[in-house]
């Protein structure tokens, strides 16, 4: 392992310039990047630890209604607060997947993102709520992206080096949706998705899908849409056939590899099941009898 | 590069220098002598490593010892009030809540803060606290005994829901 020169910028000024330098990587859990480092699968030669920058530790409701994260609070901290945890009942499930207590005291939403593993378990849900990133480049340019666009690949991502987010961006949950993020792992607790499905389903006032989105973990080189399932739901009364036949196109478009965790047949097979069985959830939160 | 981290451990302001690259858990046993925390994996999946930082839970494996710097930091060191051991320690002896022993600085950190944030916890709650500290040996279920005898005042029926 390089050396590593460890800063701890208190402004996002300082945190910009820090990013500019040659090898600089932001810290913000690191509860992917020091093993990371330490394993030798990333390199950095600056640290640029984001935790102690009062606007990256920001959680709050804008006026509109969406949540502001800042990008170094951690996964405990999200919990911590009951509004939010009310009104993102299945987001925060999903991020309280993320490892033991001792990892989610650390490990951010952000994080989770920008590390860009296609078992990233709080991410389906981030992008089927329309969760928006804001981005400053090392030239101190301030961007906005959707957070589908953040993944490009195992480990790869959109950002260029020098490029700081600061925050995500939640909007409220539309009216008559739910959301429900599903994964399978053999051990209950402390494992990766082996798959998963993030599902969010909004009805209209006859009871109809008026929306569904549908986002695959760990069967993909990113979070995958599953867009053939999406479509099939759009315009239909929700009913148990409707969701098995979802769930059977989900597993059929979605494009996993056979790896030391499972095979590709059976990641289809868990996505097929996963997808149901998370449409059927987001049902019943509705208020929905499934004929 | 080296430099000094200040912080405070089990309630004594220390110093100590440390490589960039060293993490906590490196800080505290090579270089502070602190080898009450295990390295287990040294990668989060164990626990062995679990100090508090600010009364929060961390493995120290994955904390850079840069980051400690200004930080209230509590090791199984620091638990026993002198030669009284902590209620959470006694009740693993008397509930063989530890064998080899390898995992018991990290599981005491853990029982500690989860009875800090919330004193009676159901036997759910104590397994899913403990969920990041893998035990080669009890089989959990004494361990888990021995944190709700602390909890409740007496011994109550721990066995997970099948
Ligand atoms: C034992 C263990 C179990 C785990 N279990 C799970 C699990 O079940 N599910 C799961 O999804 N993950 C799991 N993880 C992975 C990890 O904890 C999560 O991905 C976590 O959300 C990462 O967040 P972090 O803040 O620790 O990220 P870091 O490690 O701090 O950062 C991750 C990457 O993103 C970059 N980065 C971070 N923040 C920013 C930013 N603001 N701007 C630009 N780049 C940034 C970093 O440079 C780094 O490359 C586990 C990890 C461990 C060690
Ligand atoms: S040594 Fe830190 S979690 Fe295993
Ligand atoms: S007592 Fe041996 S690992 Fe737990």
């Amino acid at each position: 392992m390089q050396e590593l020169a460890y800063e701890r910028p208190t402004t996002i000024a300082k945190a910009v310039a820090l990013m500019a330098r040659d090898g600089a990587r932001a810290l913000a859990g690191g509860s992917d990047l020091i093993p990371q480092l330490r394993e030798g699968r990333r390199s950095a030669s600056v640290i640029v630890d984001l935790k102690h920058i009062p606007a990256l530790n920001d959680f709050r409701r804008e006026p509109d209604g969406t949540w502001r994260i800042g990008a170094a609070l951690s996964v405990a901290k999200l919990g911590a607060h009951a509004e939010f945890a009310r009104e993102h009942a299945a987001l925060l499930a999903s991020a309280r997947m993320i490892g033991s207590l001792q990892i989610q005291a650390r490990a951010t939403l952000a994080g989770n993102l920008c590390n860009a593993a296609p078992s990233a378990d709080a991410v389906p849900l981030l992008i089927a709520l329309e969760a928006i990133v804001e981005i400053i480049s090392a030239d101190g340019v301030l961007s906005r992206a959707g957070v589908e666009s953040i993944a490009t690949g195992p480990g790869q991502t959109s950002l260029v080096p020098g490029d700081l987010v600061t925050t995500v961006l939640l909007p409220p949950p539309e009216p008559r949706s739910a959301a429900c993020y599903l994964r399978f792992t053999p051990r209950r607790e402390m494992d990766i998705a082996i798959a998963g499905s993030g599902v969010v389903l909004r009805l209209d006032d006859k009871g109809v899908i008026a929306n569904a989105k549908i986002f695959l973990a760990s069967v993909a080189p990113k979070p995958m849409r599953a867009s053939t399932a999406q479509s099939l739901l759009i315009g239909q009364k929700p009913s148990a056939a409707l969701f098995t036949a979802a769930g059977a196109a989900a597993a059929a478009e979605c494009r996993p590899i056979s790896d030391t965790r499972g095979s590709a047949d059976y990641r289809r097979e868990l996505v097929a099941v996963l997808t149901r069985r998370a449409l059927a959830d987001c049902a019943r939160q509705l208020g929905v009898m499934l004929p | 590069m080296k430099s000094v981290i200040t912080c405070e451990i089990n309630g004594e302001p220390r110093d100590a220098l440390a490589d960039g690259r060293d993490t906590l858990l490196e800080l505290l046993r090579d270089r502070l002598g602190l080898t009450g925390t295990k390295e287990g994996c040294g990668n989060g999946n164990c626990g062995a490593c679990t100090v508090l930082m600010n009364g929060e839970p961390v493995c120290a494996c994955l904390v850079l010892a840069g980051e400690a710097h200004g930080a209230k930091i509590t090791t199984i060191e620091g638990i026993a009030r002198g030669n009284t051991l902590h209620p959470v320690q006694s009740a693993l002896i008397a509930h063989g809540g530890t064998q080899c022993g390898f995992c018991t600085p990290g599981i005491v950190l853990s029982a500690v803060a989860l009875l800090d944030r919330n004193p009676h916890p159901s036997p759910h709650e104590i397994r899913h606290a403990i969920a990041g500290n893998l035990c080669r040996c009890t089989g959990y279920d004494k361990i888990v005994e021995a944190i709700a005898a602390v909890a409740h005042g007496t011994n109550i029926d721990v066995k997970p829901a099948p």
